[in-house]
């Protein structure tokens, strides 16, 4: 039995066919899974808190904006160009490791602390990218009460929300130093201060920033105070999950690229007239390679080239999502503290891009 | 004395304990009712309502796309009210009926009461109002209309109008969730009010059938059928329903290939469905157990075969007499949507929990929660009430006093 | 001939597929393997997602620390102990609620019940009212009312409100009650908080004011049914008798009606024994909350599972037990 001539020809094609896949393969590219998905679908699916003034918050015009919300429109532009091509979903502290493992989030933007039961492929088997906000947990208290240390809360309730590293850490920090108290435990933060403001417990414990964020909005913000203690490091820290190491380390240069270019000098402002320094000047390396204009670094991760002059244009550097979220130019007024840059003795520090 | 007084004294004042018991419930009764008045007229600052009201109704759907959930009510108040009135233009064959007996015309002052009202009470937007005034008159319209008009109809277009509810059901899905060229939006914009019927019709139209199923299997003869039935029954029938949504939204990844799950909201939705079905089914099953043997034993007699018989002898008389059980059932789970809340899915309760979070409407609770138990109270009461009128209208000679809910 | 020889005979029989005797188990060999291959699908990706994950069942984490504490509980429990500690404690919880709930409900179920029936029309309206608002509202909004704006708006301190022997305010419910020592003690205020030797929390507080009013409706409507089944011949007999409303109630209509209220008791109680897993939303520890944080903080969501459908499937066998044996119990009265 001979192949009929249109069976004949469709034999080479299928060869050539796969070989071309093949070639496509290769190179200089390495697509993850993750990476091809989310090209496909056209958006981002970013996890996030939804009611966190500062971190991540929605409007009542439905608009979302924070310090959260903008690295995933930083991730956003990196892949597709354009920081509006995002849908985020609210999670609470229960559901998000669950939705994160199960694919219903790309990425949990969600002021999320990095420990190593969450990185650990035994525990939640997370991968963390770099520290967006190194902060700490502490304690809010009435300003009328006239509680000034953790010592002067014993046996009084303590409002906390469940699921998080925070009752684990108050139960931790009280019972080193011996102090005797109740918690209340609700499921969400929204619960967690309306019972605080009712007057139910005496304190609210939470990390430091979101306890800024939260007595931002309250009626009276100056009848509340924060105690001076700081009972635990909670570095904040975006996450994806350890199936996915190729994407996982596409978020993990995203963010050094926000970090890297408040280094460099290189905002919102002047990313167009750093690009034209940078293709004229054939001598400004690390410029050239950050900005995409010489290597390929872009396309080792599976992003365009020029991401980097994507993502700066979109959100700014780093100290500018600072600055607009959390810093002075916010409702929350908070000191660069350690967030900031190395060079002026914090802890942001970008590995180099080469 | 009066008469009237008379039968006051001697059914409120007859021995002294009675009459202290009933000074003591008018002085209840009285103080609770002046002060409700008082704080809802003065203390009580409605503005949270107002500034949300769009989030209750349809959580954070998009305000361009808006028009099409617009779209929907209008075409379910037009069936509405031409259903209405095509049940009234149509009485059964044994009783005259009136075209607008007293109930009709109290119910629909009150619609219109309402429709008009409101809207007017909360300072809706002036837009909103007119829309809420032209579905008023919409519903009014259609029912009119199709009472004076109604027996006009022929008989083949009444016996295929009730297919319009699933073919609006149909278009509404579509119109919500987009697809047909409308824009798409995603369920997780879905909220609030439209969240909580869209997952709770769902829920009560795929339960019905896979209870009637599960409480034939229970009482099968077939010992594999009955014991699927049982266990499955029994197995859901023991648990909370919060333990099984949660198991949906947590281990329903890791039961499906490569961890891929449907979205939140329609395995929440799936979830009830399964639940409701368990308690459905004991409902029919006491439906089932009540038509006489000697029903199935002429059936089979004349030729009928088994499926046939259960569908045109036993389980109409089944489904007529479990039907309080069974709109009990359907209640019971509009009410259970509340729960989707505690996984984080903002339905109407979730939706008021959000709105009270912010700050600026702190202290509010109240008023928002006593909205809430008015709207829920008013779905479920209206539910009951619908379910007493259709019995009536199926079997008079069974009505009975009240509706046994479990 | 006759149809046991007619299925013998070869030339009449009916093809096997429509055979009364082949059809049973053709339809069970069916269901059968739709459900086993429904089954293996699901225990396949199960146990495979879960091996990929290294999460496969195993119960050691159960002695590890649990790292959280509990805010009441009857059982003593701090954060050192392990974690099957904390779910004892937060059943034992669960139990306090629901035995608490339990009796509360049938009383008020009860009262309200026979109030149904009482000569007085103010009472009768007042009872239906009752009834028919409460069934109809869900109880998670109920229960979110009473916490978050009944009892947190309850004044604290000097404020809160007092009758002799029992103090209520924001922070609790305090008894009178025999403290240490069987020693007769009052509510009393120092250093600006309450003491008192029985203290309930607001969050149980408020879980029991929920669950009683919800469940006590259901329970009256029960009540009401069991009642109205008894005949009216029953109660014209004692009235002609000389006996009174409620001696009639006591001694004649109860007792019978009482078979037909207690099957449609168990569904109350097995009811409220799951309703009581709505605590979480009021900041009671309860075995679901307990359960939750577990989860949580250990992500082992198939033994959490496991373990807590398994308490609540014990607690309604137990619950249905008793109530089967007082069924029983009262079934035997009938002459």
């Amino acid at each position: 039995m001979s192949l009929r001539p249109t069976r004949a020809w469709a034999l080479p094609l299928l060869l050539a066919g796969l070989l071309a896949g093949c070639a496509q393969d290769g190179g200089t590219g390495v697509q993850s899974a993750k990476l091809s998905m989310i090209q496909g679908r056209g958006k981002l699916v970013c996890g996030v808190d939804g009611k966190l003034p500062g971190f991540s918050f929605v409007g009542p015009d439905g608009r979302y904006s924070g310090l959260d919300v903008d690295v995933c429109q930083a991730m956003a532009a990196a892949i597709f160009g354009d920081a509006n091509k995002v849908e985020y979903r609210d999670l609470n502290s229960s559901e998000r490791f669950a939705a994160l493992a199960s694919g219903e989030v790309d990425l949990l933007s969600r002021n999320t602390t990095m420990t190593l039961s969450r990185d650990a492929p035994g525990g939640n088997a997370l991968s963390f990218a770099p520290t967006t906000f190194y902060d700490g947990q502490g304690m809010m208290v009435p300003a009328a009460s006239g509680i000034t240390t953790l010592k002067a809360l014993a046996g009084k309730p303590i409002c906390v929300e469940s699921g998080t590293t925070t009752e684990l850490n108050l139960a931790d920090r009280m019972r080193e130093i011996g102090v005797p108290y109740t918690p209340l435990k609700f499921q969400t933060g929204d619960q967690t201060y309306a019972a605080y403001l009712g007057g139910r417990c005496i304190a609210v414990t939470s990390d430091r920033s979101q306890l800024a964020a939260k007595r931002s909005s309250f009626p009276n913000p100056e009848a509340h105070t924060l105690l001076k203690d700081v009972m635990s490091k909670e570095p904040l820290t975006p996450a994806t999950t350890n199936a996915d190491p190729a994407w996982a380390d596409a978020v993990r240069w995203t963010v050094n690229a926000l970090i890297q270019a408040e280094e460099l000098g290189i905002t919102k402002a002047n990313i167009a007239t750093k690009v034209a320094e940078a293709k004229a000047n054939t001598n400004q390396a690390d410029l050239r390679r950050f900005l995409g204009v010489e290597g390929d670094f872009g396309k080792q991760l599976g992003l365009p080239a020029d991401f980097v002059v994507k993502i700066i244009s979109a959100v700014g550097n780093y100290g500018e999502i600072f600055d607009r979220n959390v810093g002075p130019g916010s409702k929350l007024k908070l000191d660069r503290g350690v967030n900031n840059q190395w060079t002026k003795g914090g802890l942001m520090y970008s590995p180099p891009f080469r | 004395m009066t008469p009237l007084l008379r039968r006051l004294r001697s059914d409120l004042f007859a021995t002294p304990a009675d009459g202290a018991l009933s000074l003591g419930l008018i002085a209840l009764i009285t103080a609770a009712a002046v002060g409700l008045l008082r704080w809802a007229a003065q203390k009580a600052q409605w503005a949270v309502i107002q500034a949300n009201s769009t989030l209750f109704a349809v959580g954070r759907y998009p305000q361009d796309q808006q028009w099409r959930l617009w779209l929907l009510t209008a075409l379910l108040t037009a069936a509405t009210g031409i259903t209405w009135g095509l049940l009234r233009s149509h009485p059964r064959a044994d009783r005259d009926g009136l075209l607008w007996p007293r109930n009709d015309r109290l119910v629909l002052g009150l619609l219109a009461a309402v429709g008009l009202w409101l809207p007017w009470a909360l300072r809706l937007a002036p837009a909103l109002q007119t829309r809420w005034w032209l579905l008023a008159a919409l519903l009014a319209a259609s029912r009119w209309l199709a009472g004076r008009f109604g027996t006009q109809l022929s008989r083949p277009m009444l016996r295929l109008f009730p297919l319009v509810w699933p073919l609006i059901y149909l278009i509404g899905m579509v119109l919500i969730s987009g697809g047909l060229g409308l824009m798409p939006v995603s369920p997780s914009q879905w909220g609030g009010l439209l969240l909580t019927m869209l997952t709770a019709s769902f829920a009560i139209l795929l339960c019905f059938p896979l209870g009637v199923l599960l409480a034939l299997g229970r009482r099968s003869d077939l010992p594999l059928l009955r014991w699927t039935s049982v266990i499955y029954i029994e197995f859901i029938r023991g648990a909370p329903l919060i333990t099984l949504l949660f198991l949906g939204q947590n281990i329903l990844g890791f039961l499906l290939p490569g961890g891929l799950a449907p979205d939140r909201i329609w395995r929440a939705a799936w979830v009830l469905t399964f639940f409701a079905a368990a308690y459905l089914a004991e409902a029919v099953r006491s439906g089932l157990a009540s038509v006489p043997k000697g029903q199935v034993e002429a059936a089979r007699s004349l030729g009928l075969s088994y499926p046939q018989t259960l569908a045109r002898v036993v389980l109409p008389q089944a489904l007529r007499v479990a039907l309080p059980a069974m709109v009990g059932q359907f209640i019971s789970l509009l009410q259970d949507t509340t729960l989707l809340s505690l996984i984080g899915l903002l339905e109407l309760l979730g939706v008021a929990r959000t709105v009270m979070a912010n700050p600026a409407f702190l202290g509010h609770n109240a008023e928002v929660y006593l909205t809430l138990a008015l709207l829920f109270w008013s779905c479920c009461a209206a539910l009951g009430l619908g379910s007493r009128a259709l019995e009536q209208r199926l079997d008079p000679q069974t009505l009975s006093s009240s509706s046994s809910r479990p | 001939m006759p149809e046991s020889q007619a299925l013998l005979d070869p030339a009449h029989r009916p093809p096997w597929w429509r055979d009364r005797r082949v059809i049973p188990w053709l339809v069970q060999g069916v269901v059968a393997l739709v459900l086993l291959v429904l089954i293996a699908f699901l225990l396949g990706n199960l146990i495979h997602n879960l091996t990929t994950r290294g999460m496969l069942l195993s119960w050691r984490w159960l002695g590890e620390p649990a790292g959280f504490d509990i805010s009441e509980t009857a059982v003593p429990f701090s954060a050192e102990m392990p974690y099957w500690r904390g779910l004892a404690a937060g059943l034992a919880n669960t139990l306090r609620a629901v035995l608490t709930g339990l009796v509360g409900a049938t009383l008020l179920g009860t009262l309200a019940g026979m109030a149904s029936f009482s000569r007085n029309p103010l009472l009768r309206g007042f009872t239906r009212a009752y009834v028919e608002t409460i069934r109809n509202i869900p109880l998670l909004l109920q229960l979110i009312f009473w916490y978050f704006v009944v009892f947190l708006s309850l004044p604290n301190g000097t404020a809160a409100l007092q009758i002799p022997g029992v103090v209520l305010a924001k922070s609790g419910l305090y008894l009178a009650g025999f403290g240490q020592g069987l020693h007769w003690s009052l509510p009393q205020l120092v250093n600006g908080v309450w003491q008192a030797p029985l203290r309930l929390s607001v969050e149980f507080a408020a879980l029991m004011s929920g669950l009683i009013i919800y469940s006590g409706a259901f329970i009256a409507e029960v009540v009401r049914g069991g009642i109205a089944s008894v005949p009216k011949g029953q109660w014209e007999a004692a009235t002609s008798l000389g006996m009174g409303w409620f001696a009639t109630l006591r001694h004649v209509v109860l007792p019978q009606a009482l078979r037909v209220i207690v099957p449609g008791l168990n569904t109350q109680y097995i009811s409220l024994a799951k309703n009581s897993s709505l605590a979480v939303a009021v900041g009671f520890t309860d075995l679901y909350s307990v359960a939750e944080t577990t989860l949580n903080q250990t992500g082992r969501a198939l033994e959490v599972y496991l373990l807590l459908l398994g308490a609540y499937l014990a607690m309604d066998l137990v619950i249905s037990l008793v109530m089967n044996g007082l069924n029983r119990f009262v079934q035997i009265r009938e002459r």
